[in-house]
């Protein structure tokens, strides 16, 4: 308990780097996720080097950092879009280093991307629907039928973000602040045990960014939730522990406060 | 409710149209003497094709995978039951030397000239009808499972894949143009004489097959509306659209375009197996890259991503081509059956340019109906 108070102070940044799979794996009760020796290198250019960063249960982690910090590659990283050169990824007690992106998904983790990917030829219902989980398979989808329950928990979701007048739009319809709750509300109704959302407030109004906020803060009670966003305002209100990155290594790790008068960071991000 | 849901088709869709059209008053035509056995033929063959175009539909235009070799699938099915005719064909066969078989005429005249004389082991299982017409769904369904598995599983995309089917159609057109492989070489399977001791010559055997062609189509049509209207059919739509980030969603697309493209390949087989019988000959040209090409130019002039827009394209494209292919003395031009591929390549550009979503958008849309982009069937 005082382990993880202390981590998320950002003073344990040390302490990450005893544990190896080979030594005590304690780390697998305290995080749910779990990134170590990282690096992944495209033509020579190392984009990534991280060397462990860990997500407890039920966490909300911020990440900031500058443009081509290597934010989105962690992602890719992690839900296996992006093979890394070394380095191992633990997710819920196992390696999913080199796993498919299928599987890691269906092991719980849920994306939402940078630019808001949504079905655009699909309504905002039908982009709802194939979210919902346990409905992956072939065979099942041809006579399979949305039950009341699953419909109106879509419902629910929709209305909560302003979406349920355009239930039956094509989503290629809906405005970019839509589409990026759209995106959001596929993983919430998703619920996957890690959310991984990329720039969920890029685009969006200060009053849709606020709304935005609130959901993720809401989801953190119980889903863990790793969030990456430029918008100091938006990270303000999310009031969690913030991991900075620059040029593909950690800079700094705790409260956004704390982070702020980091005087490497101020230099390489929040001073700019 | 079944009743009112087929009413509520009718109303919906213009194939429930042409499905009565076709059943009730072609052939009401053809016995008051409108129209003659020649022409219920004809359209009967055209059918076959909206069966093919109606398959590549579902793979093209739903699933967004441009597929070249739809032409090859739709020979498979044809060989097969052009191998059947044959085994039923008329004089000039052989008899094996076992004593068992008979070699038939088509075969025989090509193999006993590189001195093949054993009626080949594959010939044998399509002797019997039910084997033949199952054999030519299933093999184009296999070889389309095991082309899909390979590519799709390996992330072959866009005009890469198209490219590797139309090299298999070529591959395959010049397999089966050889004579050593012992499908009849360029000839083709011909000399076909009886269906289940039914002359094909009589009128009431080809108004037969014309209207097991109809009901072939009319349920070719119903299955992939139900397709694409399932929740499997919107994970379709979402391979078209964006299939990287359905993997996110814990999919594997790769089984939902092998889904598409074998069901496809069973449809294609399908035409091709009611198409022999009543073209009364089946060669490799019916395989050429070509005939792969002008399938695709039927669902993008009747419009992709529309079943009916496909069956329309199907049958008015070949209509066209049935009239403009013959002679005719318009005002001031002498028609001539030459100026056909120019029509066509007109066509084809015409529709890309002014009608992207094809004719049945703009029939949709003088009807002042909306649909919904790309989504109506």
């Amino acid at each position: 308990m005082n382990a993880t108070k202390e981590t998320r102070q950002g003073s344990m940044k040390e302490e990450y780097l005893e544990f190896s799979p080979d030594t005590n794996r304690l780390w697998d009760k305290k995080y749910l996720l779990h990134v170590q020796d990282i690096t992944a290198v495209f033509d020579g250019f190392k984009a990534l080097d991280v060397k462990a960063l860990g997500i407890a249960h039920n966490e909300l982690r911020v990440i900031i950092g500058p443009n081509g910090a290597g934010k989105t590659t962690l992602c890719d990283v992690i839900s296996g879009k992006t093979q890394p050169t070394t380095g191992k990824v633990h997710f819920d007690k196992e390696e999913i280093t080199h796993r498919k992106e299928t599987d890691i998904a269906l092991m719980g983790i849920g994306r939402k991307f940078q630019t808001p990917t949504v079905f655009d030829s699909l309504t905002t219902f039908e982009n709802m629907e194939l979210a919902l989980p346990g409905h992956q398979k072939l065979w099942p989808n041809l006579w399979g039928k949305v039950t009341n329950k699953q419909k109106n928990k879509i419902h629910g979701i929709l209305d909560r973000v302003n979406l349920l007048q355009q239930a039956e739009t094509p989503a290629k319809y809906l405005s970019h602040g839509q589409r990026q709750w759209l995106a959001i509300s596929v993983l919430i109704l998703a619920s996957p045990k890690l959310l991984l959302v990329d720039e969920p407030a890029a685009g969006l109004t200060d009053s849709e960014t606020e709304l935005t906020a609130q959901l993720l803060t809401e989801l953190k009670g119980d889903h863990t939730l790793i969030v990456i966003e430029h918008d100091m305002d938006f990270v303000r209100q999310l009031n969690s522990t913030v991991t900075v990155l620059n040029e593909g290594k950690i800079m700094a790790e705790g409260p956004l406060e704390k982070v702020q008068k980091n005087k490497e960071v101020i230099e390489a991000y929040l001073g700019r | 409710m079944i009743l009112e849901s087929v009413r509520r088709m009718a109303r919906q869709h213009s194939v429930s149209a042409m499905l009565v059209f076709g059943l009730v008053l072609i052939p009401v035509l053809y016995w008051i003497g409108a129209i003659s056995i020649e022409t219920v033929n004809m359209l009967g063959r055209y059918m076959c094709f909206a069966i093919v175009a109606v398959g590549l539909d579902l793979i093209w235009g739903y699933t967004g995978i441009l597929s070249l070799c739809q032409a090859f699938f739709f020979s498979l099915g044809g060989y097969s039951m052009g191998m059947y005719l044959a085994h039923h064909g008329g004089a000039g066969g052989a008899t094996d030397p076992t004593g068992r078989w008979e070699v038939p005429a088509c075969l025989h005249v090509v193999s006993s000239k590189v001195g093949v004389e054993p009626l080949p082991w594959f010939w044998k299982p399509f002797y019997d009808l039910h084997w033949a017409v199952l054999l030519g769904l299933l093999i184009p369904g296999i070889v389309a499972a095991l082309i899909g598995f390979v590519g799709f599983r390996s992330r072959v995309r866009g005009v890469y894949f198209a490219i590797l089917t139309q090299a298999i159609t070529v591959a395959a057109w010049l397999v089966f143009s050889m004579n050593n492989m012992k499908f009849c070489g360029t000839n083709g399977l011909t000399n076909f004489d009886k269906i289940l001791g039914h002359p094909l010559s009589e009128n009431y055997v080809k108004l037969a097959l014309y209207l097991a062609t109809v009901v072939s189509l009319g349920s070719t049509y119903f299955l992939c509306h139900y397709i694409v209207r399932s929740r499997l059919g919107r994970v379709l739509i979402a391979v078209r659209d964006d299939e990287n980030t359905l993997r996110f969603s814990g999919y594997k697309p790769y089984m939902y375009k092998m889904f598409a493209f074998t069901v496809a390949a069973m449809l294609a087989g399908l035409g091709g197996i009611l198409y022999a019988p009543q073209m009364g000959i089946f060669t490799p040209a019916n395989m050429e890259a070509s005939a792969s090409i002008l399938v695709v130019i039927w669902v993008a002039v009747g419009g992709r991503g529309s079943l009916s827009g496909a069956v329309l394209g199907a049958l008015a494209i070949n209509l066209l081509y049935n009239f403009l292919t013959s002679e005719h003395n318009f005002y001031l031009l002498q028609w001539k059956p030459d100026y056909w591929p120019i029509i066509l390549g007109l066509l084809f550009i015409g529709v890309v340019l002014i009608f992207p979503n094809g004719l049945i958008h703009l029939w949709h849309r003088l009807n002042g109906q909306t649909s919904k982009d790309g989504n109506q069937s």
